[in-house]
Parts: C-alpha cells; structure tokens; sequence
C-alpha cells in the first residue's frame, strides 16, 4: 500500500493508494450525498449522488467507485455538480410514487434529507406513478416498490452480510424490481432467514416493519459496522452497545 | 322567462361548491341544487395499499376534521386485525376526539358563522368575515380561536401535530401520554369552560334577531341518524346507530354500526360529485330516506347527555322542538354545536381524572384476521363509516367511505330551496341574500374537501342564465 497526493478542492493532501475517492472526501469532513452506498456494504455506484469532477476526466465521476491516483484533482462542488445531483433526484422523485406525506419513513428518509439539502424544491419531469404493488406477504416485513429507489443496499446486505441471498433485482431500466427469491411473495420465500437487515438498510420507506404508520419507522444501521467488526477483526464492542442494551432492558 | 342563478363558490365552508337556483317565469324559485364540484378519487387510489397505512392516508382526505378520519380508519383497522385495544389507547382516542369536537365546532361558529350571526346576513361582504367580526368585536374572535386553539392543543399533544397526526393505528394509539401532558391540558380546560357559556350566551341573543332564519332555514321534517351509548346517551366514538323520525318515534332501534349496510343505501346524481346516502327501508325516491346527521341530529337521537352541564342546556334545547318532538331547524345545528363543545370538555375534564390515562400499554399486536372491517365514529359533522375489504395480507381490494357531509346531501339541497323560496321572490337579487342560501348551508359546516378558506375577502361569481343558454346577467366579486 503506497501513498498518493492529490488535489481535494484546492487543497493538496495524501492518501493510501487503495482507498476511494467518497472514503478520502469524508476523511476531510466534506459532505457529499449518497444514496447507495453503505459503510460495510460493497460499492454500487448506482444512485449518482456522489458525482464529482476530475480534472481531465470528460464525465463526471461517482466517488464511490473512483480509486484515487497521484495527481488526481477532485472538485466536489460546484456549479455544474449541483445541477447534475438535482436533476438526478428529480429523476427518482418522477420515477415512482414518493409521497412524504404518508409515507413510513417520513422525517427519517434519506432520500428526503438529500433532496432537502441538495435543494430539491420541485421536480420539472412528469411523475410517471406507476401502480406498483406492495408486499406485505411476509411475517414481520413489507415491501413497498412505488418507494424503493433500486439502490440494492437490501440486496447487497442479504448476500453479503446475511449471506442468504434472497433479493436481487429483476428486468432492466424502468421495468427493474426488487425481487425475493424468483420473483415470489416474500411470505413464500425458503431463503429468507427473517433477519430484517435488508429493512434496516433500505434508506427509503420501500422496506418496513408491517404495521408501521406514517414516519414510524426509524431504521438503525449500527448493526452493520458491529458485525464487520467482529467478522473482520474479532472484536466485539460491548462498551459501545451497552446504553442501548440497558435501554432496552428498561423498556422491557 | 326561466332563468338560472348560480352562486360559485360557496364561500365560508369548508371546500368547493357551488349553488343553482332555477327560476320559473315569474321570477320564483322552482329549484335549487347544491352541487360539490371537486373530485378526490380516495377510495379508488387506496385499494392495492396496507390497512395499516390508512389511518394516515384518510387523515388527508381533510384538513379541519383529520381526526375523525383517524378514528374511523383506526377502528376498521381493529376489526380486520379482529383485537380489542387496551382500555387506555381507547381513552385517549376518545380524547383526541372530543379535542377534535371542541376545534371543529369552534372553528364553526366562530370564525365562519358568527360573522353572520353577529354582524348580519346583509351586512357589508366586505367586513362580514372572521376579519370583520375582529375588528368589531374583537373580545369576541379572540375568544373563537383560543377555544379552537384548545381543541387543536390536544390533538397536538396527543399525536405530536395538529393536522394529520398520523397517531391512531390498528390496534390502538402509537405514543402515551405523559403525565405532564395531561396536566397542560388540565390547565388550559377552565378558560375552554368560560368561553364556551359564553359563546351560548351570544347564541341566544341571536336567536331574536334570527326569528324568520330559523323558521325558514332548513325548518323540515326529516330523518336523524346517529351514535347512541349502550344506555342512550350521547356518543362520538363508539356505541350503536339510531335513527329518529321528527315526530320522535326510533325507526331503527340500536344497530351495531358495522351492519350500516342493512339501513343506508347510496344514490348518485350526475350533478354532483357528493353521493346522496339514503335511509334504505324508505327509499331514495322524493326525499323519503332524507336523514340529517351531526350535532342536531346527535341531540335529537340520544336519551340524555351524559353530563351535568350538558344535560341541563340539552333540556333547553329540547323546547325549540314542537310538543317534545326532535327539533326539525337546521339553524339549531349552531346551538347543538355549542352544547356538544361543552360536553366534550366535560367529557375531557372526566378522562384527565383517570388515573389509567397515562399507561403505557396503548397497542395491541395481531395480524390480519378478518376480510373486511368496518369503523364508525362520530365527526363534527355526523356519522363517519370506513369500510376496508382486505385480502390475506391485509391489501386493501376495496374502500368505501361514507363522509358526514354526503348523508347531509339531501337536507342541504332541500336547505337551499326551503331558504331560496323565502327569500327570492320575483323581486330583485341582493348580495345579501345570496349571503342567505349560503349561510343555509353554512349550519351544516359541510366539509367538502381538505382545504380551508384563506380569511378577507371571500370571491362570489354570480351568473344569471336565460332559457337559451346565455348569459343574462353576471356579477363577480373577488
């Protein structure tokens, strides 16, 4: 692992040569949205939100999935970065039906903080409003599409982490769908171990706890960086947990 | 020559409307038509959701009365899910909902009545609103929205906003209430108290200014419909249905609400977006099956109040009624309105003494066990059916809601005659009593929509059309 320096806003700095971009922004306390990408989930790159410029790069680049390289210059934002992120969540906004105002994860959505921080204010594309269904097959969990935003943390979690692999994702362009094993009810699935991991890292309202109601569902995602770390490094940080287990305990 | 006049929009309600007076030869009202102009489609764009979710859709079908809504949807939650809820969660939605009582009929009298009430039917259009009714009796308006204020506070308390608290859900409520909450509204009750007797005061007053407008505003025999206890008494969250003739005679005796289907049918006119519910056993032809719901007819089904105070202005208000009958006025929906605020505060002040209010248990957990459920409560505004048909997964295959204003369909309509034929005949038209035909659908606080009107000055568009269809005469306010 070498050392590399590079540009970051007209700042030089260094980093390890295997990190990526999004890591090294964040490192320097730069906000940059994301949708799809998850501390302790592998890289998608699929939601754009993270889009920056690199000099003598035509496109622009997802930080994401973009190595850093000696000499890189990176700008974060800008002009032209600002527009390309709203349009994008325009996009998403028109893609489906996303109606805050009864929607599960209300006050908790991150594609709703994105939006209002990105200064999403209106959305210039029609709204297509499919009619998706929703299923609510399962035991303990729904699955809304008219909310989902196709980021594929659900399926990552479930193969990388849960290891059970029971969502991935069905058809192509408009027509992809989040699907359960082939394409069946959740309730039916044989693989689905009920973890509910795939609920706890959906960033929208697609996935939820059944019964929720309106801005109900807060989702936690501490669990991912608690089971990294023991997988990865075999320490088990109790210390961490312990206020929320005594709170839990008194709640019982 | 006939002529058609046409009052659009209906100012002072709650939502869009517009009103048709037919005028034959001689200049006399022939008919009148009440016509909803708005379309929502909510019972269509809810089927293929969760039950679960429907507390917080429904709540958007309005701004003023969310809570009814809550209620309803709440309750044909609990039946699909088939459980009972703990005995607090059901307290503290019945305060919810007496807080919603208290804010809705405030709402009524104060700020879109009583600039009627106070400053006159033909008064200027200019200052007759709720900014008028502030600069003239300002004590008065101030009064009007801290007692709605009260209202709104505990719904605000309870569910964590005032409009569309998404709070209620099948199976109970989804917070507590802490003991200090209930204590702020403890505190905020004696003033409530005051303001309301008198709010009562100023009605009565009114009452010999208004001598020929009770006579002849929506003066009818009719049906009335609503929720009684087990006991008969006064009730707006659960118990059974009763409907009264105006001789006073129970024609349906006590129902289980969730048999709704047996006694109310639904007619459509192609004039009108508001279905026209129908007491069934006498049919829909000629006004037959016309019942009234809501305060009026609240008081005229139920054998007693419930509470002292109450009580005893429910034996004064028994008198306007003839010989002992149900009193027939629909003017007397404003003196219902007001007897109802003080009963929910008495009725508040009596769940706050509960030491049970503040448990923690207010949820019940079950999955879907019944198809189909029905929830009945009573909004501001008269009774309010949700009924879901779900499948096994509990997605919703078909939603019917029967909204308080519609069952008033049929008694509006015949209000707006009833007042046009008074008022307009063959002489000239005023504002005023235009104003007139308004106000008479104005004691139904009909809430057509979700929206509420922006204060000042209120738009009229006026059209006077000739036989062949065109334009006679036209004045537009705006």
């Amino acid at each position: 692992m070498s050392v590399v320096t590079l540009t970051l806003n007209d700042e030089l700095i260094s980093a390890n040569s295997d990190q990526s971009l999004l890591e090294v922004i964040r490192e320097h306390d730069i906000y940059i949205p994301t949708l799809c990408h998850m501390e302790g989930l592998s890289e998608r790159g699929g939601c754009r939100m993270c889009l920056v410029e690199v000099q003598g790069s035509r496109t622009l680049q997802a930080a994401c999935v973009t190595e850093v390289a000696e000499g890189m210059v990176v700008t974060t934002h800008s002009e032209r970065l600002r527009k390309y992120r709203r349009m994008t969540l325009e996009l998403i906004f028109a893609e489906r039906n996303h109606v805050c105002a009864v929607c599960v994860m209300n006050g908790h959505c991150e594609l709703q903080a994105v939006a209002a921080i990105e200064g999403m204010d209106h959305v210039r594309f029609d709204y297509l409003h499919p009619d998706l269904p929703m299923d609510i097959s399962h035991e303990r969990f729904g699955l809304d599409h008219n909310r989902c935003i196709l980021c594929t943390r659900c399926v990552r979690v479930c193969d990388e982490v849960e290891g059970a692999h029971t969502k991935d994702v069905l058809g192509r362009g408009i027509n992809c769908r989040i699907i359960n094993d082939l394409n069946q009810p959740w309730g039916s699935s044989q693989s689905c171990t009920s973890c509910g991991k795939c609920v706890e890292v959906c960033p929208t309202g697609a996935l939820f706890r059944k019964g929720a109601t309106v801005a109900e569902m807060v989702k936690r995602h501490d669990f991912l960086s608690w089971i990294t770390s023991g997988r990865e490094k075999n320490e088990w940080d109790y210390a961490g947990q312990a206020p929320y287990y005594a709170t839990e305990r008194r709640k019982e | 020559m006939t002529k058609t006049i046409t009052i659009d929009p209906v100012t002072r309600i709650e939502g869009h409307a517009k009103i048709s007076l037919y005028l034959d030869d001689s200049g006399h009202v022939n008919d009148a038509r009440f016509h909803v102009t708005e379309f929502r489609g909510f019972e269509k764009f809810c089927e293929g959701r969760s039950f679960s979710e429907m507390p917080g859709i429904t709540a958007r079908v309005c701004g003023i009365c969310p809570v009814s809504h809550l209620m309803a949807s709440a309750k044909a939650g609990d039946a699909i899910l088939g459980v009972r809820i703990p005995p607090t969660a059901k307290k503290l939605r019945q305060l919810m909902n007496w807080g919603q009582i208290v804010q809705s009929h405030a709402l009524s009298f104060f700020h879109l009545s009583a600039p009627d009430l106070l400053l006159g039917m033909e008064s200027d259009p200019v200052t007759r609103n709720i900014m008028g009714l502030i600069s003239k009796y300002p004590d008065i308006a101030r009064n009007g929205i801290r007692l709605r204020q009260f209202g709104q506070d505990v719904i605000r308390i309870l569910g964590g906003r005032s409009v569309h608290p998404a709070w209620t859900v099948p199976g109970g409520v989804r917070d507590p209430l802490a003991a200090e909450d209930r204590d702020q509204i403890k505190r905020a009750l004696p003033e409530a108290f005051d303001i309301v007797e008198l709010a009562l005061d100023l009605l009565k007053d009114a009452f010999d200014d208004n001598t020929a407008e009770i006579e002849s505003y929506g003066n009818f025999p009719s049906l009335f419909m609503g929720l009684v206890t087990p006991e008969g008494g006064l009730e707006h969250y659960d118990g059974l249905l009763r409907v009264m003739d105006s001789e006073g005679r129970t024609v349906q005796e006590d129902l289980p609400p969730e048999r709704f289907r047996e006694i109310i049918g639904e007619a459509v006119e192609p004039w009108s977006y508001l279905k026209f519910p129908y007491y069934k056993p006498y049919g829909y032809e000629d006004y037959k099956g016309m019942y009234r719901v809501g305060p009026l007819a609240r008081l005229n089904v139920c054998d007693f109040a419930g509470t002292p105070l109450a009580d005893r202005e429910l034996r004064q208000f028994r008198r306007l009624g003839e010989h002992g009958k149900p009193v027939t006025g629909s003017f007397h929906y404003h003196y219902a309105r007001l007897i109802e605020i003080l009963f929910a505060l008495e009725k508040i002040e009596e769940v706050l003494a509960d030491p049970d209010l503040t448990s923690d248990h207010v949820r019940s957990n079950a999955d879907v066990n019944q198809m189909v459920g029905v929830g009945v409560s009573e909004a501001p505004r008269g009774t309010l059916f949700h009924e879901y048909h779900v499948n096994e997964d509990g997605i919703l295959q078909k939603v019917n809601l029967i909204i308080a204003t519609g069952q008033n369909n049929m008694a509006m309509n015949r209000t707006v005659k009833q007042i046009a034929q008074t008022y307009v005949n063959g002489g000239g038209l005023s504002e005023g009593i235009l104003n007139r035909i308004e106000h008479g659908i104005r004691v139904f606080d009909p809430c057509l929509s979700c929206s509420t009107h922006a204060v000042g000055q209120m738009p009229l568009h006026i059209q006077l059309i000739g036989p062949n269809g065109h334009l006679v005469d036209e004045r537009i306010r705006d």
